[in-house]
């Protein structure tokens, strides 16, 4: 087989336009890692200006004394700007590393271990999401009638704000999850609401993604006579990737989101979302501590989302599509 | 070609029997029949398609080349009629896999390699893994794609993944080869190349086309038979026989050519009226 | 005739679904159940109307004007983003990183910045909850463009601000609504959530709670119920919003569904 290289001087006018379009995909490859730098340069500057911006306005806060005057917007439509309001920057990141009363470890390591807690509810559940909104995507495309009368269901349950009944829900597992080989933890009821969230936008772009195969590539399988499950495996399901992934990303934010408030409101011990809500109540005494648990959050947010992000890039290379949900 | 055992029943349409590859007698097709959107599509449809033929369904928009196409592959029921391939109705040879498909875009699966685009039907019909990757590379060999196996569709430009999937369509050496307007979509110069290539891979396979096109030339460089249809609803108005021998590069400039090419503009020319 | 067989599946199942969850719960009466039978829901949501109203009323407010905060602020900021190429490309993804934020987490540091008891600290919420799919989103539908369609546009010398609003606010409208149907459900939740930490007491979402404290799982599905209302009533708004404000979207649609 001649490679590439001496192909060079073929006559073939299809090889010769490949050629061309080869370069620009290199091209394009080299732009992609340009991007990568980039970004994560304007993430780094983003955090610089945000927590300039927020330095700046406390200062400018400080300056006119909002608390001695009531002024029109600083310290009543945005917030006052005294260390309880707005600690320091320096101090919520020294924060980090301190050991606070009572304690043996330094600030970051009890969030990290707190974080992963609140990871692995987040994702059980986001599994056991994924794999029940696959089964009704399934559902809903194979049979048209299911989906016009069920969709409108799925959507609409989204608006029952599940979260809120956490500790209900806590109560329920409790009593009524003993069918399960395993002893029922109260972790699992906050991996319920987790699952909950993640099975709604993996239902809907999974049911887009499976339908969104060309007319004539579903002709192609019907023309060899393939099986429901040839055409499922080898068509549908890898046609419906870019889709799923797009859900995924939505998703897995919204299992940190329910892992986070469902501990809070199901009062599950261990994880990052009940150690926002001592901080909360600690507050007067260590605001900074506050503030440092909910970067913690936001960092675990991101941190889920870019797994996935780099899980695509995997398993889908580069063929994504822009899908919104 | 031909040393792929378990193809060979599929392939065997001249057993003595007539040797008939489509069979087509009073096919109609309505669409929505008895609703307020009902189309009448085709209209009494006799047709039939020795072995080895090329046929080119020509006409103007709406004459139903497509699903006539359609029909024969078994893709949409006639509403009355049959349509036999092989000798048996279209629907059985649909499950004998009796058929390779080509569309007017390539449809190739975005996230499989040329070699595994190519190995999709012969993957379906449960061929070993070794035996697909050699069909896989005989294939390639014959598009001439052999130093692409292991890019991705969308590394290729149009015209090679027309030939990729030519080649798939190809693989499994179905008896017959049905094309809905595959070079729509190319450049002229890579249109005719592609021509070329393709009557190459006809005559060393010796299968039947079934070839749907908007454009005369093209249907005159290819084809034993134009078969030119007429619109609403779609019937067959003529079918004229072109003898022009083996196509060459002189070929396009042959006066004989640009009679035949005449005739067919003539014979559509009256069926637009 | 169309859209009354539209509803008609929609319909069934609703009927069958509440059906059969009712009639479960009457064969089976599980003991200390959580989940109520619809008549029983029903029926706490008649007997404790004012207070549930109540509720409701303020937790809509809060949702709604967070809400409109939230797309007025994502609005501007997709347009002011969409002005500058490079703003553009490196502010997107940045938005779509940051969306990943448990926004609800800060609600405690709201709850601190602007009154334990004032609304206020819910709306900010549901406005930064609201902000980042409108914007992300918007921003995509702004520079998504047919090339072929600014170049028309181009050819016939418009100017930046014409071929805005012929050619980029007319294809963002799709991105813009999808936006809009999720966040319209998820300004409900966020409200209700962040209430649970804060705002006035008399709101849907410690209603939930403090009877779902005192096991009066019917009381807390009732205003759950309202709180899926309202939910509801801001989705249909959203595809009537919709319907009006692309026509020509429902008429292709339509169409493809024809085939």
């Amino acid at each position: 087989m001649p490679s590439t290289d001496t192909m060079a001087d073929t006559d073939d006018p299809l090889v010769r336009e490949h050629r061309i379009k080869q370069q620009a995909a290199q091209e394009q490859r080299r732009d992609a890692v340009v991007r990568v730098v980039r970004q994560t340069v304007t993430f780094v500057v983003f955090l610089g200006l945000l927590a300039g911006l927020y330095t700046g306005y406390k200062a400018f806060g400080q300056a006119i004394d909002d608390r001695q005057h009531d002024w029109a917007v600083v310290g009543s439509v945005l917030p006052r700007t005294d260390d309880l309001n707005m600690p320091p920057v320096s101090e919520i990141f020294g924060q980090f590393g301190e050991t606070p009363g009572g304690q043996d470890q330094i600030y970051v390591k009890i969030l990290f271990d707190e974080a992963l807690f609140t990871l692995r509810e987040a994702f059980a559940g986001f599994m056991v999401g994924l794999v029940i909104g696959m089964a009704i995507a399934l559902a809903l495309a194979q049979w048209r009638r299911l989906e016009q009368g069920l969709l409108p269901y799925v959507i609409a349950s989204q608006t029952i704000p599940l979260i809120a009944i956490a500790p209900i829900i806590v109560i329920w597992g409790r009593k009524n999850f003993d069918v399960f080989p395993w002893e029922w933890q109260d972790w699992m009821s906050v991996s319920v609401i987790a699952t909950y969230l993640t099975f709604f936008p993996v239902a809907v772009n999974g049911l887009r993604g499976l339908q969104s195969p060309r007319p004539e590539n579903k002709e192609l399988m019907e023309s060899y006579a393939a099986s429901w499950s040839q055409t499922l495996w080898r068509l549908r399901l890898p046609a419906s990737l870019p889709y799923l992934f797009a859900a995924l990303k939505i998703a897995a934010t919204a299992s940190i989101v329910g892992a986070v408030v469902g501990e809070i409101s199901a009062g599950v011990e261990g994880g990052l979302g009940r150690r926002i809500l001592r901080e909360a109540f600690n507050y007067t005494t260590g605001p900074d501590r506050l503030f440092a648990s909910v970067l913690g959050a936001a960092v675990l947010g991101i941190f889920v989302f870019l797994v996935v992000t780099a899980v695509e890039r995997l398993v889908v290379g580069n063929q994504t599509q822009e899908s919104t949900t | 070609m031909s040393e792929v055992p378990s193809m060979d029943e599929a392939v065997s349409s001249g057993q003595g029997a007539p040797p008939l590859v489509i069979d087509i007698r009073g096919a109609t097709k309505v669409f929505n029949p008895g609703k307020s959107n009902q189309v009448e599509a085709l209209d009494e449809i006799d047709l039939s398609v020795g072995p080895g033929e090329f046929i080119t369904l020509i006409g103007p928009s709406g004459c139903g080349k497509s699903t006539l196409l359609r029909l024969v592959a078994s893709l949409i029921p006639p509403s009355t009629g049959t349509v036999q391939v092989n000798a048996k109705p279209a629907e059985q040879a649909r499950l004998d896999r009796d058929y390779g498909m080509a569309f007017q875009t390539a449809g190739l699966f975005d996230w499989r390699t040329v070699t595994k685009n190519i190995e999709l039907p012969l993957e379906l019909m449960g061929w070993s893994r070794g035996a697909r990757r050699r069909r896989a590379a005989e294939m390639l060999e014959l598009v001439k794609l052999s130093e692409f196996a292991n890019h991705h569709p969308s590394e290729l430009s149009g015209g090679m993944q027309q030939r990729v999937a030519i080649a798939r369509a190809l693989s499994f050496s179905p008896s017959l080869l049905l094309m809905d307007e595959p070079f729509g979509a190319l450049d002229e110069m890579t249109r005719e190349h592609m021509q070329d290539e393709l009557l190459r891979i006809w005559k060393e396979t010796e299968t039947t086309v079934v070839f749907v096109t908007h454009s005369i030339p093209e249907a005159v460089y290819l084809s034993t038979q134009v078969v030119v249809m007429s619109p609403r609803p779609g019937g067959i108005a003529s079918v004229i026989d072109v003898d022009l021998g083996d196509r060459n590069a002189s070929t396009r400039d042959d006066p004989a050519f640009f009679t035949k090419v005449t005739e067919v503009r003539t014979a559509l020319r009256k069926v637009e009226e | 005739m169309n859209t009354l067989k539209g509803f008609s599946a929609p319909i069934v199942t609703g009927v069958v679904l509440l059906g059969l969850w009712q009639g479960v719960l009457a064969l089976l009466d599980p003991q200390g159940f959580v989940l109520p039978a619809p008549s029983e829901i029903v029926g706490a949501l008649i007997d404790n109307w004012d207070e549930v109203f109540q509720g409701a009323r303020i937790t809509g407010f809060v949702v709604v004007s967070g809400l409109i905060a939230g797309i007025i602020l994502g609005i501007l900021a997709a347009l002011l983003v969409t002005r500058f190429r490079t703003a553009n490309e490196t502010i997107t993804p940045l938005a779509v990183a940051v969306n990943a934020v448990p926004i609800i987490a800060l609600a405690p540091i709201f709850n601190n910045w602007f009154g334990l008891t004032s609304p206020r600290s819910n709306q900010a919420i549901v406005v930064a909850l609201v902000f980042f799919p409108i914007f992300i989103n918007t921003t995509r539908g702004l520079s998504q463009v047919d090339r072929s369609q600014i170049e028309l546009m181009e050819s016939y010398a418009a100017s930046r601000s014409r071929i805005t609003r012929e050619v980029r606010i007319p294809n963002a409208m799709p991105f813009f609504f999808t936006a809009l149907k999720l966040a319209a459900s998820l300004a409900v939740i966020a409200a209700i959530v962040a209430e649970y930490f804060g705002g006035r007491q008399d709101a849907l979402g410690p209603m939930i709670t403090q009877s779902a404290g005192l096991t009066r799982y019917d009381e807390a599905w009732a205003a759950v119920l309202a709180g899926t209302l309202i939910g509801a009533v801001l989705y249909f708004a959203v595809l009537l919003l919709e319907r009006v404000a692309m026509p020509w979207n429902s008429l292709i649609r339509a169409q493809s569904g024809d085939q």
